[in-house]
């Protein structure tokens, strides 16, 4: 069971960077739905300097600029330009898509050097490993997982406790208003912009460079979508993001264990189970109009200053 | 003008994509050397990228061998990364190879088969050759296979004598016909020299996404399991295995990038069946009858056996592979009875396949092996 609990957090991780970055970049009032595209093209440039460098530093680097790259494209054309957000984030996810074929082709089946694969083994923490039940499980782990946990409770910190936070969900609740007091609402896009699609390089380098250190062009598969479902499912909040990733990622993987374990069940049923709760939730959260659980007031809506 | 701004650059991002696209599905042109006397001309439509440490490079090195064997007198074309799924995508690639005048045209997945199927019909005068399908028609189109069953069996016995914990696991892309194929012979062959034997297998619904097939390795070490084989096409069960100590064995080319783990892998040698075939094509004695090859042939084959594996171990897989070869050993052999008590083969009974058309349209895992078939 911890063995299980502890793979839950392995495949909750590269969800978790990525729901954490798009709930900070949706927090400012823009949906990126380029998460895909990023995620993809962090995993790839990571993976181009892991080969090039053998520093995993400058890999992890490598991944974050990527997919702030990813995300300048974004927020150029969204906030700079206003185009239509749900169109630019969908461009975006088939432009990394393709990016990542495209440079990803001659190191296909390459291996990440072995001073990468070392930096990033299980390094199980001094001490808290030793708690039982719980150190297996969330202390020996890799140095990535433990990173994670620093950036979920960073930006809860930051969305919920600073003032910046504060001007952060004005800017996405009621772009005009935040306007109206005085806050440099472009600053504010580009910024949590710029950092969420950093974060979701970060998710699809843990993919490439950690779980399956060997290039292949579909390593991200999907996720970056299961992380949009996310930070519906987490209510645009960094801590139930962190359940959820572990809960989505748990389920991605359930189905798998209970095949080991002799159980008689479809992956594909065990597959239905992430989207199905995703539903559900926001069918309750609509039901109880409870004001947290709603969406930024101003989501997906560019902003004109003194346009009605 | 901001607006007119927005579109431009959203188009930029659309054609370098396009660009992007364009290039990764890129193909090449080797003229083999001495390109004045070519005589014939082949063009090769491949799922994946001709690097990819698996199933695709085992297809793209026996089409360099075959280029090397016929010394200028062969030409090839290819296009990779063509999705199998996409039927207007193989005919694209198929038509992009017969506008650079390739008279025989090779799809290596089961996928492509409608769309060769069509351009035969249209295309009276070239030749389609399809990898792992059943279909043919009556004059210019047919496929090729092999059993690569008995390969598995031989992997089998080496897991049987590798294995600890009597516990051997298998990632199976899906449940149905070919995978449970070769999880029976696996199974078959790891109870031919280990009775206690029991084989767990993970469906991971996928041909190929290496997250899930590293985790799916995963689950089935944690439950015991220490040797993993694969019907996947990423070598990351491998990796898996290699990461607490267990031992892997791969699939289609022999790729061990997991050194510490690596056992061996059942692969395919596709030049031993296109050789002769682009012979008897160039002599005009070539006829349309389905290919499948054995190990008698050479088309299937078991990898290099490592140095993990005992010398004795390696003796006795030998020993079994020459009696495969020679038609004394066949993998399914009765008595046989499926995990669910109902009997497969009977004592005598021998299950023997010369082409995909003659497999059975289901087949249930045998018993030992455990998987789920929803």
């Amino acid at each position: 069971m911890e063995s299980f609990l502890a793979a839950c957090i392995v495949a909750g991780t590269p969800l978790l960077f990525a729901t954490v970055g798009e709930i900070i970049t949706e927090r400012a009032g823009c949906m990126n739905l380029g998460v895909e595209g990023m995620m993809l093209m962090g995993a790839v440039m990571g993976f181009v300097g892991a080969l090039s460098t053998a520093n995993p530093w400058i890999a992890v680097l490598c991944a974050v600029l990527a997919g702030t790259a990813g995300a300048l494209i974004y927020a150029v054309l969204t906030v700079s330009l206003r185009a239509n957000q749900v169109v630019t984030g969908l461009t975006l996810t088939i432009f990394g898509t393709g990016f990542a074929s495209f440079v990803g082709q001659p190191m296909l089946g390459n291996m990440a050097p072995q001073e990468v694969i070392a930096f990033f083994a299980k390094t199980p923490i001094p001490g808290l490993s030793s708690i039982p039940v719980i150190g297996p499980i969330f202390f020996k782990q890799d140095v990535f997982v433990y990173f994670g946990y620093l950036v979920f409770i960073l930006a809860a910190v930051y969305i919920y406790k600073t003032r910046m936070g504060l001007n952060l969900r004005a800017v996405g609740e009621n772009t005009a208003a935040a306007d109206a007091s005085g806050i440099n609402i472009n600053l504010y896009k580009y910024v949590h912009i710029l950092v969420g699609g950093a974060l979701c390089g970060l998710g699809g380098a843990y993919l490439s460079l950690v779980r399956v250190p060997i290039w292949q062009s579909d390593v991200v598969s999907g996720r970056g979508w299961i992380a949009v479902a996310l930070v519906i499912f987490a209510s645009w909040n960094p801590v139930k993001a962190f359940f959820g990733a572990v809960l989505f990622g748990g389920l991605s993987i359930l189905g798998l264990r209970l095949q080991a374990m002799g159980f008689n069940v479809s992956q594909y049923l065990v597959d239905m189970i992430p989207y199905v709760a995703t539903i559900l939730i926001v069918i309750i959260s609509t039901r109880k109009k409870s004001k947290e659980s709603q969406p930024p007031g101003d989501l997906g809506n560019s902003y004109f200053r003194e346009d009605r | 003008m901001k607006k007119v701004l927005a579109i431009l650059l959203a188009l930029v991002m659309v054609f370098s994509f396009a660009a992007c696209g364009g290039d990764s599905n890129g193909g090449g042109t080797d003229d083999g050397g001495d390109a004045a006397a070519a005589e014939l001309k082949v063009g090769f439509i491949f799922i994946g990228a001709k690097n990819d440490g698996g199933y695709t490079q085992a297809h793209f090195e026996a089409m360099n061998k075959m280029v090397e064997n016929f010394g200028g007198k062969v030409e090839v074309a290819y296009v990779e990364n063509v999705a199998d799924t996409d039927k207007q995508a193989a005919l694209n690639a198929g038509t992009n190879l017969m506008d650079q005048n390739c008279d025989v045209i090779i799809g290596c997945s089961y996928g492509f088969k409608d769309a060769l199927a069509e351009m035969a019909e249209a295309n009276p005068d070239k030749y389609f050759l399809h990898f792992s399908g059943e279909q043919k028609n009556d004059s210019n189109f047919t496929n090729f296979f092999g059993s690569i069953e008995q390969a598995r069996y031989l992997s089998g016995m080496v897991a049987g004598r590798m294995t600890k914990t009597n516990q051997l696991g298998y990632v199976g892309a899906y449940p149905y016909t070919e995978v449970n194929m070769g999880i029976n012979a696996f199974t078959l062959g790891a109870q031919a020299v280990n009775p206690d034997v029991q084989v767990k297998v993970v469906y991971i619904n996928s041909w190929g996404d290496p997250e899930l097939e590293k985790a799916a390795a995963e689950q089935l070490l944690t439950q015991g399991c220490d040797v993993i084989a694969q019907h996947c096409d990423s070598t990351a069960p491998q990796l898996a295995a290699q990461e607490v100590g267990a031992y892997a064995i791969g699939y289609n080319y022999d790729n061990p990038v997991a050194a510490d783990a690596y056992l061996t892998a059942p692969v395919w040698h596709h030049e031993k069946y296109l050789i002769p075939t682009i012979q008897a094509i160039m002599d005009g004695t070539w006829d349309n009858s389905v290919y499948y090859g054995t190990m008698a042939d050479g088309y299937v084959d078991l990898g290099n056996l490592s140095d993990l594996i005992p010398a004795e171990v390696k003796d006795e897989v030998n020993a079994a592979k020459e009696k495969i070869a020679s038609g004394e050993l066949v993998p399914f052999t009765g008595p046989i009875t499926f995990s669910d008590g109902t009997v497969w083969l009977n004592e005598g009974e021998t299950a023997v396949y010369d082409s995909v058309a003659s497999w059975p349209a289901s087949l249930p895992l045998v018993k030992g092996a455990t998987g789920s078939d929803l």
